[in-house]
């Protein structure tokens, strides 16, 4: 077959189809082939979205605060998170007068992470003396580190009164977990459900006993 | 059956050939691909990127044999995949230099991308009829980016987590879709062991996969165009009676073996490396990476690897003070700039409209946000390159003498946020990181017109070239 034959055939074809009724089958066939494509994508795209097990997984922990001392910290882990509590003295708790007025949201009224009601409260907790909060940055998801240590120090300003700094992108946190203002971080800290079975014994994950 | 092809090949050959055009390949893309006689240093580094591509896939086999994607605890308390690398390192014979040789190949990878991309951007490589090359590159960035983070994850080391918790977590910032999203990428609630079993399979064969397609459409656009120059002059305008460009010699020989003394120069370096400093003072292999994967504690300092760090500076830098004072007033007077010197009226509205909409999102949508967007425009805006380089030659020779100062910032920014990348946040640095993020946005957003400006000098019409 010589090139000039071809390009002719070619050119008749663009000009007219040999067989007209066959387009309206040629342009259906490419339209349900891409539709059963496009439906073909759907249990890949499912298949990336958490699994019945991980969605069943995340029971409720309890811990025992019985033998924290005053300023002491606890992590436990539920649901994959740290989950910190933390037993504030009487001058922690006094600092969070004066971080007042230098915290995004101090009324935690953002919705993003919303606080329960019964912790929707200047110390953010069930009782004053001890804070339990998701220890996550609500930036991107660092576990900020304990700066109880009052004063100038790095990374802090100087008037530091204690609290957390996230290591990653510097977001800092009052002892009641409250962000301070312009930081990267939008949100205070996550208060997660939780309930006192005892005086001494708290439940995560459950509002209800 | 069909009419015998005319080939000029014989024996084995010739039968080859009359199945499969080998011959007309290699004569297309080695011995007869025609180019430029006065390539320079610059230009070893295309080939070493192709070295070190076949380094990592090849030691990547050789890791898979006896990695094993699992975040699960073994007897010890040790997560299994962070035990199998222990298990490479310490009881597969030779399994520390297969994995030295990959995990310092990743380094080496972008130091050689990087300095290919920045020979393209001082000799303007990228200028028509280049565009698919440079977009082409740039999509192999993009996946060279993903290959890299996903691969971070693998040892499940403290960093290889936190690190792929952060940059997760960047997609959960979008407005309305981004926490579901972010779950959907992670696979889980938080970045677990479905996690860990899809950034394996996207680092050993998606994305793979996709890269040598890449490479194979970037070497096709090359070759169909021909390679630019240190002079960025047109060697197919000067052609000799037989129709070969006078200024251009066959790649092979001439560049293969040419080529030899790179690749020989950057083995000895890479080797040095290898063998005396693996973990390159805690820049190619993190320290904190040593520590199994702990997800209650992050480390006391957390930055990600050295190739991430400019961009990762972009995001810090991005503040609500950043957007309100520097990138508001800036964005209007380019805004402003556009109305003025504009010459058509639908790139004033779009320029308007898109200025509107940005400040109009700066205050309704949080700095985290924009601190993502940053980052992403950061990498996306190599893309515009060939269109908002308005200078009428290509190569940094025949520019302005200030343009040299223009580039030679532009280097010394991008090295600066890169180094301010590894730093702890401090108020200070995190003003120096917004200086240059500014600069950084401003050498491409102004370059179509500074790249005008200035007195050019005339372009000869043969290479520069003395023989030796």
């Amino acid at each position: 077959m010589s090139d000039s034959s071809r390009s002719d055939s070619a050119g008749r074809a663009a000009a007219s189809p040999p067989d007209p009724s066959r387009r309206t089958a040629i342009g259906l066939t490419a339209a349900v082939g891409a539709v059963g494509g496009a439906a073909a994508v759907v249990p890949f795209v499912a298949s990336f979205a958490p699994s019945e097990r991980a969605k069943a997984a995340g029971a409720p922990v309890e811990i025992d605060v019985s033998a924290m001392q005053p300023g002491d910290l606890k992590r436990v882990e539920w649901r994959g998170k740290p989950v910190w509590v933390l037993r504030r003295t009487p001058e922690m708790l006094e600092t969070l007068k004066s971080t007042e007025p230098q915290v995004a949201d101090p009324g935690s009224l953002r919705t993003a992470y919303p606080t329960p009601e019964y912790a929707r409260n200047p110390h953010r907790s069930i009782k004053a003396e001890y804070l339990v909060v998701v220890g996550i940055c609500s930036h991107l998801g660092c576990s900020p580190t304990d700066k109880f240590q009052t004063g100038p120090q790095a990374s802090l300003p100087d008037d530091w009164g204690g609290g957390f700094l996230c290591p990653c992108h510097g977001s800092t946190f009052d002892l009641a977990g409250r962000v301070f203002k312009n930081k990267p971080a939008p949100d205070n800290l996550e208060v997660p459900p939780h309930v006192y079975l005892s005086d001494t014994r708290i439940l995560i994950g459950e509002d209800k006993a | 059956m069909a009419q015998q092809k005319e080939i000029e090949t014989t024996g084995l050959l010739g039968w080859i050939d009359q199945r499969f055009p080998l011959t007309s390949t290699v004569k297309a893309h080695l011995s007869e691909y025609y180019a430029p006689k006065n390539f320079n240093f610059w230009y070893f580094f295309g080939s070493l990127a192709m070295l070190v591509l076949v380094i990592q896939i090849v030691t990547g086999i050789f890791l898979v044999m006896h990695y094993k994607p699992d975040a699960s605890l073994n007897d010890a308390g040790i997560p299994v995949a962070f035990a199998s690398i222990e298990y490479i390192m310490r009881d597969v014979q030779w399994g520390w230099l297969v994995r030295y040789l990959h995990s310092t190949g990743a380094s080496a990878f972008f130091v050689v991308v990087y300095l290919h991309m920045f020979r393209g951007l001082i000799y303007g490589s990228y200028r028509k009829p280049r565009e698919l090359v440079w977009i082409f590159g740039c999509l192999i960035f993009l996946s060279l980016m993903a290959e890299a983070f996903f691969g971070y994850l693998l040892p499940w080391g403290q960093m290889s987590y936190w690190g792929a918790q952060v940059i997760v977590n960047l997609f959960a910032a979008i407005p309305f879709i981004g926490p579901e999203l972010s779950v959907w990428i992670r696979g889980d609630y938080v970045v677990g062991d479905a996690t860990l079993n899809r950034f394996f399979a996207f680092h050993v064969i998606a994305i793979p996969l996709v890269l040598l397609g890449l490479v194979a459409a970037h070497i096709v656009a090359l070759h169909e165009v021909g390679s630019n120059n240190p002079d960025g002059v047109d060697i197919k305008a000067q052609k000799d009676a037989t129709g070969k460009p006078v200024d251009g010699i066959p790649f092979h020989p001439y560049y293969t073996v040419h080529d030899i003394l790179g690749v020989s120069v950057f083995l000895i370096a890479f080797s040095a490396i290898v063998f005396f400093a693996p973990e390159f003072g805690g820049y190619f292999l993190e320290y904190n990476n040593f520590i199994p994967a702990d997800p209650l504690k992050t480390p006391a300092h957390i930055a990600p690897v050295w190739y991430f760090t400019p961009y990762y500076s972009v995001l810090r830098a991005v503040t609500d003070d950043f957007l309100l004072y520097w990138m508001t007033p800036f964005l209007i007077a380019f805004a402003l700039l556009v109305l003025v010197t504009g010459r058509s009226g639908l790139i004033k509205l779009i320029t308007l409209l898109a200025v509107g909409a940005l400040v109009g999102g700066f205050m309704l949508i949080e700095a985290k946000f924009w601190g993502v967007v940053g980052m992403g425009a950061a990498v996306m805006i190599l893309f515009a390159l060939p269109w908002i380089d308005n200078s009428p030659v290509r190569s940094i020779r025949y520019r302005p003498d200030w343009h040299k100062w223009v580039y030679g910032t532009f280097v010394v920014v991008f090295v600066v946020l890169g180094y301010l990348g590894v730093k702890p946040p401090e108020p200070m640095l995190n003003l120096m990181a917004q200086i240059g993020t500014l600069l950084y946005f401003a050498f491409f957003m102004l370059m179509p017109w500074w790249s005008a400006m200035g007195s050019f000098k005339s372009v000869p019409h043969r290479v520069t070239f003395a023989a030796h």
